[in-house]
């Protein structure tokens, strides 16, 4: 019965998504207000039923329904309660349930937030959302209906895939899901203001925190994604360049080009062609990396099910959605006029320079995502693009970028003058080429040009920011205490330099892992002892360890330095009984300055096991730094100014209202 | 104008290809070793430890080489298919006894049935590497000059053998050698 509410439930949202795309619209283009109205209550109950459905799924897998076809795909009884709540999403029906889920929360979310918006501006932006909503819905009750039952009803369920049996896998998906889909909201004001011909500051200013918002749900889901791996995978690695984790890069480079690109169109006026089209790839790359991940063209570690029939149904959908924006930009840009004029040396033009390497930087993770499907497609043979590659196209345009980010905020609007501010940043540019050539000999006692090149950019982003900070505090007036300094500043001021240290700190942490890590595989006996990067690690032997529903390989190593004990990890090799495959948790001992790292390999023989041994410098700071851009943007995001901007509107409203009344009255 | 119109139609291109894209499928590598001889090697038998296993065994026939381990549960869905393949008494069937237990795999063939000619045992997957075996099973099949001429990754179906595998091994009989 259960089930069936919630099938139900999701056709119901169906029809509501469909009212809420239509109506409004509708409204929209010809200004009526009645219809225009309908938007904000559809969409709220289009959400609700959403919540209807997507609870009713989560009660079948909380009570081991096996009659779902979907339950008993991806859960077991001997699945811990918090696993079988996150198995919801597990697989490919309910991770579409969730994605819709989601847009309804952003919608929702859009209907409270949005009091200071025109009408029409509202009824265009709910409509546009109602209408992917319709796509996802018809996707899902067409080709992956996650209520479907089957007969006879197995007594076990075939169990939750068990790489996602992690608490980091846990929140991953929906976190990324949450920035997928938050770009909707930008594209969706990116299209009603094309739709409606008005492309203002004021459009930009309402934007701008969604897209924000978005690209911080994003920038956690990523980070997630890469501590994940590193923890699950047994390789050591943090980034491996597979299609999938493209899938989510790609809509993150496009995003913080967005999120820049918006201040240039809400502070100047200018770039209105380039947040327009940036709003339009960064949802339709999220919706590209939806269809790659979902339809199989693309060999990756996430081996997801597949099926062309889904394929087809989502290329169609992309088709619709992305060309149809592509198509309404290209017949409304060229109108658009772009008031700011900027000269060469100017933030507008730093800002420029930043949104030119982001997007040629999605150009080439693209090509190399896609490449093996091109030259497949023409018959030239299959090849798959690896990671040399995309360090070596990736890196060269991410260095010069490093260097803008210290630069741009210190320019000024429209016209600066270079040398006076290269005179501002030559000290610390100096202070970054001291850190560049004197860390890496303090960490490593070695260095390389490249290291040197990472570290000074690092160093360089990281004091340049602070160097704006500080700048900020001097400028406002002496007689106020420090601390009415500091709250004086704004807080997109205090995200911008968050994020801005977090780039740096993420550079260190790069560079350090990639120059300075050392590795080492090899069998290893019950009771050796081997020597690495000064630290001595012990093998004590491996003993079974029973998990719920699994069993488990332990290893033990322990792990000295000068003698002392630092760590003493567990290794693990664990099977799942009911899907039979192997996985590996590594054992880590995690430090400020370096993590030791081991994973337990194959069993070589009665005394020997295989053992990989890595030695990381500085790979914390790389979730580190990706942390503080989240913060940052978090902050920026709260900035009052815009909550400033609504309260104003709403006095605004209420006078207008008022003399509304009275005008009736009289 | 024409600037405008550029990320639609680069889009459209894009979704040509992936269209396309969407009825290949990806998982079908060709190895770089078809049409190379098979990769050299030496390894114990499992049948019997003191002899050894190397790539002459190939030579003069059409043969088969079956990566296999008891730990693969692929590996078992694909048995009763080795088996019949065996009784049909086309080419003989060899097996790569990949990263095993040697005792298990013994008891293993005794208990399911044995459908391999003889086994080399590779151990620490060693010579699994130099034949770009990305996991068991694999299905490799030489001709008569000891040459690797089709690879197949993944349990072999009814399917597969009827489709593939016997007009594939009728052909290379009929080769002159």
């Amino acid at each position: 019965m259960i089930p069936e509410i919630g099938h139900f439930a999701l056709v119901i949202a169906l029809c509501l998504a469909l009212v809420q795309t239509i109506v409004p619209i509708l409204g929209a283009q010809t200004q009526t207000s009645q219809w225009m109205a309908v938007a904000k209550p559809v969409a709220r109950g289009h959400f609700l039923f959403l919540i209807i459905s997507y609870a009713c799924l989560t009660y079948s897998f909380i009570k081991s329904d096996f009659s779902v076809l979907y339950v008993a795909n991806n859960s077991n009884t001997a699945l811990p309660i918090y696993y079988k709540i996150s198995a919801v999403w597990g697989a490919h029906e309910g991770s579409l349930l969730l994605w819709v889920l989601m847009l309804g929360a952003w919608t929702y979310a859009v209907t409270i937030f949005s009091r200071s918006l025109p009408n029409d501006m509202v009824a265009r932006v709910i409509g546009i959302m109602g209408f992917v909503s319709v796509g996802f819905l018809l996707f899902t009750l067409l080709t992956s209906n996650p209520f479907e039952r089957i007969f006879p009803v197995p007594l076990e369920g075939r169990d939750l895939n068990p790489l996602l049996q992690d608490p980091g896998l846990v929140i991953h998906p929906p976190m990324l899901y949450m920035g997928y889909v938050g770009f909707s909201v930008a594209f969706a004001f990116a299209i009603a203001a094309l739709l409606g011909g008005k492309l203002d500051s004021a459009w930009a200013r309402w934007s701008r925190p969604w897209a924000t918002i978005a690209w911080v749900f994003l920038t956690i889901g990523i980070t997630l994604g890469s501590w994940w791996a590193y923890h699950e995978l047994g390789w050591g690695g943090w980034w491996f360049w597979d299609p999938v984790e493209n899938a989510s890069f790609m809509p993150w480079l496009v995003g913080t080009a967005l999120i820049h690109s918006l201040a240039v169109t809400e502070k100047r006026s200018s770039f209105k062609n380039w947040t327009v089209l940036l709003a339009i790839l960064a949802f339709s790359l999220s919706l590209l990396g939806t269809f790659l991940v979902r339809s199989g063209v693309l060999v990756s570690v996430h081996a997801f099910a597949t099926d062309p029939a889904r394929g087809v149904y989502i290329l169609m959908f992309l088709a619709v959605v992305i060309g149809g924006s592509l198509l309404l930009y290209a017949l409304r840009a060229p109108k658009i006029k772009s008031i700011g004029q900027f000269e060469l040396v100017s933030r507008e033009t730093a800002l420029l320079l930043n949104n030119v390497l982001l997007l040629v930087a999605m150009f080439t993770i693209l090509v190399g995502t896609l490449y093996p499907l091109f030259l497949d497609a023409i018959n030239a043979g299959k090849i798959s693009v690896g990671p040399p590659y995309f360090n070596a196209v990736f890196v060269p345009l991410m260095l010069p970028l490093v260097l803008v980010v210290g630069v741009g905020p210190f320019l000024r609007w429209k016209k600066a003058t270079l040398a006076d501010t290269l005179k501002k940043l030559i000290k610390i540019f100096i202070i970054g080429l001291i850190i560049g050539i004197g860390l890496p000999f303090l960490v490593a006692g070695k260095t390389s040009i490249l290291v040197l090149l990472g570290i000074t950019l690092g160093g360089w982003s990281i004091f340049a920011a602070l160097y704006y900070l500080f700048k900020n505090l001097k400028r406002s007036d002496s007689k106020q205490s420090a601390i009415q300094h500091l709250k004086k500043i704004p807080r997109a001021t205090y995200g911008m330099t968050l994020a801005h240290i977090g780039i740096g700190i993420f550079v260190f942490g790069v560079t350090f892992v990639n120059a300075f890590e050392v590795e080492k595989e090899l069998p290893m006996k019950v009771g050796e002892k081997v020597e690495m990067a000064g630290y001595e690690f012990m093998f004590n032997g491996v003993r079974t360890v029973q998990g719920p529903n699994y069993s488990s390989k332990m290893g033990t190593v322990d792990v000295y330095k000068d003698n002392k004990a630092v760590a003493r990890l567990y290794p693990e090799k664990r099977t799942y009984l009911v899907q039979q495959n192997p996985m590996t948790e590594a054992g880590i001992d995690s430090g400020f300055l370096r993590d030791v790292y081991v994973s337990l390999g194959e069993q070589i023989n009665s005394e020997a096991w295989g053992m990989r041994l890595y030695y990381k410098p500085f790979i914390q700071w790389i979730w580190i730094g990706a942390g503080l851009m989240a913060l940052g943007g978090l902050l920026a995001a709260l900035d009052r100014r815009y909550r400033l901007k609504l309260k104003r509107e709403k006095v605004v409203e209420k006078a207008v209202k008022s003399k509304e009344a009275a005008i009736a009255a009289s | 104008m024409f600037k405008y119109l550029l990320p639609v139609i680069l889009f459209f291109v894009l979704c040509g290809f992936l269209f396309i894209g969407l009825y290949k499928d990806p998982s079908k590598v060709d190895s770089p070793l078809i049409g190379k001889p098979a990769p050299e090697f030496s390894l114990p038998r499992l049948e019997q430890p003191n002899d050894l296993f190397s790539e002459k065994e190939f030579l003069g026939k059409v043969s088969i080489l079956n990566v296999w381990g008891t730990w693969c549960f692929a590996c078992k869905q694909e048995h009763h298919i080795l088996l019949d393949l065996a009784k049909r008494n086309i080419a003989p069937i060899y097996g790569l006894n990949y990263k095993d237990d040697t005792e298990q795999a013994k008891m293993y063939l005794r208990d399911f049935g044995n459908p391999f000619v003889s086994n080399a045992v590779d151990q620490l997957g060693r010579v699994a590497i130099d034949w770009g075996v990305y996991g068991a099973p694999e299905t490799f099949i030489m001709d008569k000059k000891g040459i690797i001429r089709h690879k197949h990754i993944g349990p072999l179906t009814l399917e597969d053998v009827e489709d593939e595998i016997l007009p594939l091994i009728q052909n290379l009989k009929n080769e002159a050698s």
